[in-house]
């Protein structure tokens, strides 16, 4: 990875943010989306029988699975429009750019969503976040790096089948599950209470998969945009 | 998947497609070993002790359990050949092996429950080996989904095998994650260190029924291989006439 990658991939980023930021459709819809999801979820489950603090780790991953799914299918959405797509090959950056530019914006994205959703959660399910907020925004990035890696991927293959939206989620979510299992059992361990030690097991196993994930999904990345 | 004209067709998918025999004898003979098998494990092999003859399905769930991971395995061996070497012969037998093992795994998925609700007292258990097969099954069949949402053959081929290649690559990583919680499921038997833990007879209807189950991929995977030769045939005379 040379600086010159490094810097055309932050430009990459930039270009998406700036986009999202002068539209704002797919974040305020996303977030809109987790908010409603959040409370919907509560009532699906019987409140006298469940406490809502036991349900909160299970609602805050769901919400981030999916919600984030709606950011990451407008990542290459927007490169769809008028072609949008052949610029951004012909731009003097390597793929592992693009495809680092992308992951970058989608990560910003669904940080966004959790700024907003873990207080949200902490709110109407009662759960005291205060104390465990460092362990818990580590838990938080590190899985989101491992969202965003995949679902960046899948995004790029998706958007250019007749299938689009619905084939994103259905080619992302199993490859979510080794994610979104460590995160929602440290996320559990953190708001129970247990000790730092069980937490960090499932922190190590979360870290190790972002590697192989950031890894194997930049390799296989310019496989699906070769024109 | 569907008949629909590929563009993008490269001439090697115009070699070899003489037509199909009438009646596929190897088919056939595959098909006659499985039921030969089945009636073995039926008929001639000693009932086990505990479980009663409810252990007679486990003759048709581990085989189709070998066979499932055989495909997968060849359908990610030659995804990833393919996007080295770019021949469309290689995305065909993926294709015909995604489809054979999605087969094989629904087998596995239905028989496993009719298994273990006798004799572990659940149909289903979150198991590490139980999740791995099922979320197996999800990214084959979002396999074949993929490939029949793209029109353009050559990019239907390099779609599929990176997706074909990361469903391998899925495996241990779901394990791993999924490996904390007890598990039910028994451990290896046959191919672990150590001699087989399972009495005679009962080895070798197994070992026969994984030979008749593996000739019975081979030979889908040659009827499913010439469908999907035709059909590329088809549709590179499709686009070289539009």
């Amino acid at each position: 990875m040379t600086p010159n990658a490094l810097s055309g991939a932050w430009l990459i980023a930039r270009k998406d943010l700036t986009i999202e930021l002068r539209t704002r459709t797919a974040f305020l819809s996303a977030l809109l989306f987790a908010l409603l999801a959040i409370v919907i979820f509560y009532f699906s489950w019987d409140p006298t029988a469940v406490p809502a603090s036991d349900l909160a780790p299970g609602v805050l991953w769901v919400i981030f699975t999916f919600s984030g799914l709606l950011g990451l299918h407008r990542s290459f959405g927007v490169e769809q429009q008028d072609r949008a797509i052949d610029g951004l090959l012909s731009a003097p950056v390597a793929r592992e750019a693009i495809y680092l530019g992308k992951a970058l914006a989608n990560l910003v994205f669904v940080v966004g969503i959790q700024i907003v959703a873990i207080p949200a959660v902490a709110l109407f399910y009662n759960v005291a976040v205060i104390p465990v907020a460092p362990a818990l925004v580590a838990v938080a990035l590190l899985a989101a790096v491992g969202l965003v890696a995949i679902g960046t991927l899948f995004s790029s293959m998706a958007v250019n089948t007749r299938l689009a939206e619905l084939l994103l989620p259905m080619l992302s979510l199993p490859f979510f599950v080794p994610v979104v299992v460590p995160a929602a059992q440290a996320t559990a361990k953190l708001l129970n209470g247990r000790p730092m030690a069980e937490v960090a097991v499932w922190l190590r196993l979360l870290g190790a998969f972002d590697i192989v994930f950031v890894a194997v999904c930049m390799l296989a990345f310019p496989f699906t945009i070769e024109e | 998947m569907t008949g629909s004209v590929a563009v993008g067709d490269t001439p090697g998918s115009r070699t070899r497609t003489g037509i199909a025999p009438v009646v596929d004898w190897f088919l056939v003979a595959a098909s006659a070993a499985v039921v030969g098998t089945l009636v073995r494990a039926v008929a001639f092999t000693p009932v086990e002790m505990r479980q009663g003859p409810a252990q007679k399905i486990f003759y048709i769930h581990a085989p189709a359990a070998w066979v499932a991971f055989l495909a997968f395995g060849l359908v990610a061996i030659s995804g990833l050949l393919y996007l080295w070497l770019r021949d469309p012969r290689l995305d065909r037998f993926a294709e015909s092996s995604a489809e054979v093992g999605v087969v094989f795994t629904t087998v596995v998925l239905i028989t496993g429950p009719m298994w273990g609700r006798p004799v572990w007292g659940t149909w289903w258990t979150w198991d590490a080996r139980l999740t791995l097969t099922l979320f197996l099954w999800f990214v084959y069949a979002g396999y074949l989904v993929l490939r029949g949402a793209i029109d353009n053959q050559e990019q239907r081929a390099r779609y599929s095998a990176v997706l074909g290649a990361l469903g391998a690559l899925l495996i241990p990583f779901i394990h791993l994650s999924v490996y904390l919680f007890r598990t039910l499921h028994p451990q290896p038997i046959v191919m672990k260190p150590g001699a087989p833990s399972l009495p005679g007879e009962m080895l070798v209807t197994l070992l026969i029924a994984f030979a008749s189950f593996t000739l019975l991929y081979v030979a889908l995977l040659r009827a499913r291989y010439r469908l999907a030769e035709a059909r590329g045939a088809l549709a590179y005379q499709e686009g070289g006439d539009a």
